[in-house]
């Protein structure tokens, strides 16, 4: 079993809600990774998307574009949020880390080496934006081996054939986009989101996490309601824009303890 | 041989091309796709494809013979396709023309484009104005100020252009930007990309649309001289004009395509857009193909003194030409481009556009090794009048 089904399995024994902070590594500098990642999981965050940064983020939005802008200001290449993961794991070996970021980076330094190497350090899973299911061959394969989960989108317009083919491919757990648009959006209806989770889940039968839009702990409680997980992306990175730098893993922290706060007290 | 019938239905030239997007933009692309290949079969979208591109683009374009540029050379003779004089002055209303009937066949009463130096832009706001869409261009805000001219063009036709500030603020991020409106907005917009780039169906649909350059010159080079030229050549930034004059020819053996890329200031500067020349595979913008990138898998900043072909990546067709080695791509860079856009000033009377001018001064650069009964088909892209300030300005002139 995958340390994040090792995850999933407990928060559901305790019918809890799952909470998936994401921030991009290198944003506003290496230092700060650790400490923030610490403090996220002191405050209760059950998994950890990492964005790895890219030149073109394509599918971002304007925040999270500014996060990947600072990182490469670094010179932040994939080897350091590989370093980073690596570094995590000497003290932290129980919550799952999810890397998430835009293929070319990985090609770059080839599939198979960012495989092996994800594997070496304690990735845990692999969520690459722009490749759908069908460009995504070559990085299931290489992933297959190991226990590392290959995570997938899925979207409000995503029919029901392609839900049931990305069934097939995805483990861990999906990611459902619960707008249109890009990341950092907002207008999320919560009744859409709950159809269309329903809809999902007459495909998928690993959990489903919902995204996109997820602002504050009021809108987390009440997909929390009925989403296996909640992620949230563009709030957290819009903190860490705004907090002094030696504050970061604190702002960071008490924002993911309301949120931890709020899914709780609405079971 | 087997004919050529790239991509394959996925979208793929070989391993280049394909989907690359996020999960996002899956059904908006898979309803265009849909889409158009139902109207590239249909007789009756293609016969007014042909009324729009003979009464209002002004189609066929002719093809001249440049005797005095020729003999001042001394070797192959030169033959322009003289893309400069459709409307809006360039070959890429080609596309924006069929693109704009498919947006409105699709019901789509918005249309949304990225440009660079503005051609693009304005040959899209120009068939909103045609067909009464309503218009956004997105630009890099680095563009907006080179190009004031388009912008005001733009304007004039109704367009909306927004200056784009994120990443170098050139095309590359105007596109992601155009991507994120259309993610956005896809119940009632259509993205009309200018290249033969981007997710499938775009490499291909741009290249059909701009195959009617290719595919006159197939029948005009035979009523001309008799034959097909030895060679036809063609800049190439995102490829579309290439794309639209070679993809006639890849079946016809015996003619050899040049694409000849922007070499800036030398390859070695590192301050050039030659994807082709000095890039490698990667993804960017929805597919596979050459990229300029760094060690990190990080895209780099591009240069070239022709706004257009300042790209740092490449149409996936063109990837595959090169590879298949059925084309090949060369570099010329911005002092030598310069001086072919004198040159046909002086002795044609024809004022190219910076872009054209690169696959100009390739065709001059071996017209001299060749002998005089040899054909060398230049594809004249656009028209030099928007270069003006750009010239100018490297001339020492302030106008």
């Amino acid at each position: 079993m995958s340390r994040i089904d090792q995850v999933f399995t407990a928060l559901k024994a305790q019918q809890r809600c799952a909470l998936i902070p994401f921030f991009t590594v290198g944003d506003p500098d290496l230092s700060c990774c650790l400490p923030t990642m610490h403090a996220m999981v002191e405050s209760g965050a059950d998994i950890i998307e990492l964005g790895i940064p890219f030149s073109d983020p394509m599918a971002d939005g304007p925040v999270i574009q500014r996060a990947s802008e600072r990182a490469l200001k670094n010179n932040v290449r994939l080897l350091d949020v590989l370093n980073v993961v690596k570094t995590f794991r000497q003290t932290n070996t129980t919550t799952p880390i999810v890397l998430m970021g835009y293929a070319n980076p990985i090609e770059r330094m080839g599939v198979d080496a960012f495989v092996k190497t994800c594997h070496e350090v304690g990735v845990d899973g692999v969520l690459v934006v722009d490749y759908p299911p069908s460009e995504a061959r070559a990085l299931s394969q290489a992933l297959a081996p190991f226990a590392i989960d290959p995570i997938f989108l899925i979207a409000p317009t995503t029919t029901d054939e392609r839900v049931e083919e990305i069934a097939g491919l995805a483990r861990g757990y999906v990611y459902y986009v619960s707008l249109r648009g890009v990341t950092g959006a907002s207008h999320i209806d919560v009744a859409d989101v709950q159809a269309q989770l329903n809809r999902i889940r007459q495909h998928v039968t690993i959990p489903v996490g919902v995204g996109f839009g997820i602002r504050d702990g009021e809108t987390a409680k009440s997909i929390g309601r009925f989403a296996d997980a909640v992620v949230v992306g563009s709030r957290i990175v819009e903190t860490i824009e705004k907090a002094e730098k030696e504050k970061i893993p604190h702002e960071v922290g008490q924002l993911i303890h309301e949120l931890r706060q709020a899914l709780d007290n609405a079971l | 041989m087997k004919p050529y019938d790239m991509p394959s239905n996925d979208g793929h030239f070989g391993p280049y091309g394909g989907t690359f997007v996020s999960e996002t933009l899956i059904a908006a692309i898979e309803s265009l796709k849909k889409e158009y290949l139902f109207v590239r079969d249909d007789p009756a979208f293609q016969q007014e494809l042909a009324y729009e591109l003979k009464h209002y683009v002004g189609r066929p374009s002719p093809i001249y013979h440049a005797k005095r540029l020729s003999e001042s050379l001394g070797g192959a003779q030169i033959y322009l396709k003289r893309e400069d004089l459709n409307h809006t002055g360039a070959h890429k209303i080609n596309n924006t023309v069929g693109q704009a009937m498919l947006a409105k066949r699709m019901g789509k009463p918005r249309v949304i484009a990225e440009t660079g130096a503005g051609q693009h832009g304005v040959a899209t706001a120009t068939v909103a104005a045609r067909y009464g869409m309503e218009c956004v261009v997105y630009m890099g805000a680095e563009d907006v100020k080179r190009q004031a001219q388009n912008v005001y063009r733009m304007k004039l036709l109704g367009a909306e252009v927004v200056p784009v500030t994120s990443g170098s603020r050139t095309l590359k991020d105007a596109l992601n930007e155009a991507m994120r409106d259309w993610v956005t907005n896809v119940h009632n917009t259509f993205y009309i990309i200018g290249t033969v780039a981007g997710p499938h169906p775009y490499p291909m649909m741009a290249r059909d649309f701009n195959s009617v350059v290719g595919r006159e010159c197939l029948t005009q080079m035979p009523d001309m001289i008799g034959r097909q030229p030895d060679a036809v050549l063609a800049c190439v930034g995102g490829g579309s004009n290439a794309m639209g004059i070679f993809y006639p020819y890849i079946n016809e053996a015996n003619v050899q395509l040049i694409g000849v890329e922007a070499g800036g200031e030398g390859i070695h500067s590192g301050r050039h857009s030659a994807s082709l020349s000095a890039g490698t595979p990667g993804v960017l913008h929805g597919n596979r193909t050459y990229l300029l990138q760094d060690d990190n898998g990080q895209i780099i900043e591009t240069h070239s003194i022709s706004a257009g072909l300042d790209y740092p990546g490449v149409g996936p067709e063109h990837a595959w030409l090169k590879d298949s080695g059925r084309a090949q791509y060369v570099a010329i860079n911005d002092d030598e481009a310069l001086q072919a856009f004198h040159d046909l000033c002086r002795m044609e009377g024809i004022i190219p556009a910076l872009e054209s001018s690169h696959a100009l001064a390739y065709a001059m650069k071996i017209a001299p090794t060749m002998s005089s009964d040899k054909v060398l088909l230049v594809n004249l892209s656009g028209r030099g009048d928007k270069d003006m300030a750009t010239v100018a300005e490297r001339s020492g002139i302030t106008l």
